[in-house]
């Protein structure tokens, strides 16, 4: 297969690339916020954690 | 063996664990996508019928897969955290949905791109096709009870209730095409005597079923450590171990 | 004085719930009045034709009948929940999830066999022909009870929820949709004249299913709502 073969995917260029690339975006969207969920998670506590310390220790 | 399960319902441990697990996961997840994505490309031959358009099969038959197992290992939890009151069960299950949902989504969206050409139409309204749509609504409707109830308890509980009463979708969904006449193609893979595809047609796309399950698993683990950081941030260690950072 | 078994406490609560239900008959005529509006909201928004609206009839009395049944979801656990009737309920000797079955036959009776019997009626605006008539409400009187049998799962995942009710038509419309399918399928099939025990008995089957099934679920679903 060429790479013009390839991009063309015999004709049906639109439809095969526009599902490959929604397929890698959401996957790496997935992957993105599910890691964004974590660190902005840990940031969240780790602010907490340190205003409880300065404020006196929480009951 | 007992040890081992309650070990894991620990959650300092389960948190260890997935952190260790996620990148193995997530890198053979990377590897088998990219590979069989060029596996089915640019390899695989061309179809009979469909020409090249057919390769658009191996985005769409793995995320159509993968949507019904989340939602069958995301009920599962949800069981499991209702019979044997494990927390992190419930918090596994809490995680499975969003990455279902977007899953289904992708499903719908590149059934309905390759139904287009080879269907003559973008959506139709049979048996397979819609049961998977109902499947989406299920998911939403699961995250949507979950952010309605306040109470995390509460909320685990009457989700995983709805999550159970779902599951009599994915068998409709499964053998829809068997059960009725339908626009969509029937077995291809699941058949007795084995998959009715050729080798280099077939091995890419096992590549990326097992790519796309490697992916779930890598980021469902992702989620579920947030879960945990959540339900135990008044514990010890989880300040321990923030602070220690 | 012995525990009242099960067929003497299905009676009583509902005669109970019938009473109440009659008591507030304003309350429960909304659905009713809901179906009716809906109903006729299409051939404004469409076309009044006769030949489109006989095509999409069907459809329309199935989509009204389930949108009916999904706002009369709101009566069926609310005042029982608010005066605490609904927990009395979970702590009697008597199993919950009878119970809850019971109530969701009583509130079949007053908002879903009215729309059964009120059916005919819209169908004629919709220029629907004699032979579809019989086929429809059968289809109706099969699937009114499911819905509510279904519906009583949502309401009851939902119950004391402050923003309750839209969630529940969200809940409870994608597990619905099997019978609307099937429930439309056989009065189309009735108005060509073809059998239509095919799509009836799917209907009886997944109603069966839901009679046995879904008061469990629900009965699991008000325990947890009332923790």
């Amino acid at each position: 297969m060429t790479f013009m073969e390839f991009l063309n995917m015999g004709g049906y260029a639109a439809y095969v690339w526009s599902s490959v690339g929604l397929t890698v975006a959401v996957l790496i969207i997935n992957v993105i916020t599910a890691r964004r969920a974590v660190s902005q998670e840990l940031a969240r506590l780790r602010g907490r954690y340190t205003n409880e310390a300065n404020t006196g220790a929480s009951q | 063996m007992w040890t081992w399960f309650h070990k894991l319902s620990s959650p300092p441990h389960f948190y260890r664990l997935s952190a260790s697990l996620i990148p193995w996961f997530g890198w053979l997840a990377a590897a088998l996508i990219i590979s069989s994505l060029y596996g089915g490309l640019v390899l695989a031959p061309a179809d009979y019928q469909q020409g090249d358009g057919f390769r658009i099969i191996y985005v769409h038959v793995p995320s159509a897969m993968l949507s019904l197992f989340i939602y069958m290992f995301m009920a599962t939890a949800a069981a499991i955290g209702m019979i044997w009151r494990m927390k992190l069960a419930h918090a596994v299950a809490v995680a499975c949905a969003p990455i279902g949902a977007s899953i289904t989504f992708l499903a719908l969206a590149t059934g309905s791109i390759w139904g287009k050409p080879m269907w003559g139409t973008w959506w139709a309204w049979d048996a397979r096709l819609t049961s998977e749509l109902i499947l989406l609504f299920l998911y939403l409707g699961y995250m949507g009870l979950r952010s309605a109830i306040d109470d995390t308890n509460r909320a685990d509980r009457a989700s995983a209730i709805l999550a159970l009463v779902g599951v009599v979708n994915v068998p409709i969904v499964h053998y829809s095409v068997t059960w009725w006449n339908s626009l969509h193609q029937g077995s291809t893979l699941m058949k007795k005597g084995g998959p009715a595809l050729p080798p280099d047609m077939a091995l890419p796309l096992f590549g990326m079923i097992i790519g796309f399950m490697c992916f779930f698993g890598a980021v469902a683990l992702t989620r579920v450590k947030r879960e945990v950081l959540v339900r135990e941030q008044n514990s010890k260690w989880v300040k321990d171990m923030v602070t220690s950072k | 004085m012995q525990t009242p078994g099960l067929l003497d406490s299905a009676l009583a609560l509902l005669a109970r719930d019938l009473k109440l239900g009659y008591r507030r008959l304003g309350e429960l005529a909304n659905p009713l009045v809901f179906f009716l509006v809906v109903a006729t909201l299409f051939p404004l928004a469409t076309s009044p034709e006769k030949e489109l609206l006989m095509e999409i009839g069907p459809g329309i009395v199935w989509v009204a009948a389930l949108l009916s049944s999904v706002l009369a979801l709101d009566t069926l656990y609310r005042s029982d929940m608010d005066d605490g009737t609904l927990e009395q309920m979970a702590l009697s000797p008597q199993p919950l999830a009878w119970l809850l079955l019971i109530k969701t036959i009583a509130h079949w009776l007053v908002s879903g066999l009215p729309l059964v019997i009120l059916a005919p009626l819209v169908a004629k605006a919709f220029f629907l022909p004699a032979e579809a008539m019989w086929g429809m409400v059968a289809s109706l009187a099969l699937g009114t009870p499911t819905l509510s049998l279904i519906g009583s799962i949502g309401a009851a995942l939902t119950a004391g929820l402050r923003r309750g009710g839209a969630l529940v038509a969200m809940l409870v419309l994608p597990l619905s949709m099997p019978i609307l399918i099937f429930g439309a399928r056989a009065t189309d099939l009735a108005m060509d004249g073809m059998d239509i025990t095919g799509p009836l008995n799917l209907l009886a089957a997944i109603m069966f299913l839901a009679l046995s099934l879904g008061p469990i679920a629900a009965a699991a679903a008000i325990r947890v709502s009332l923790d």
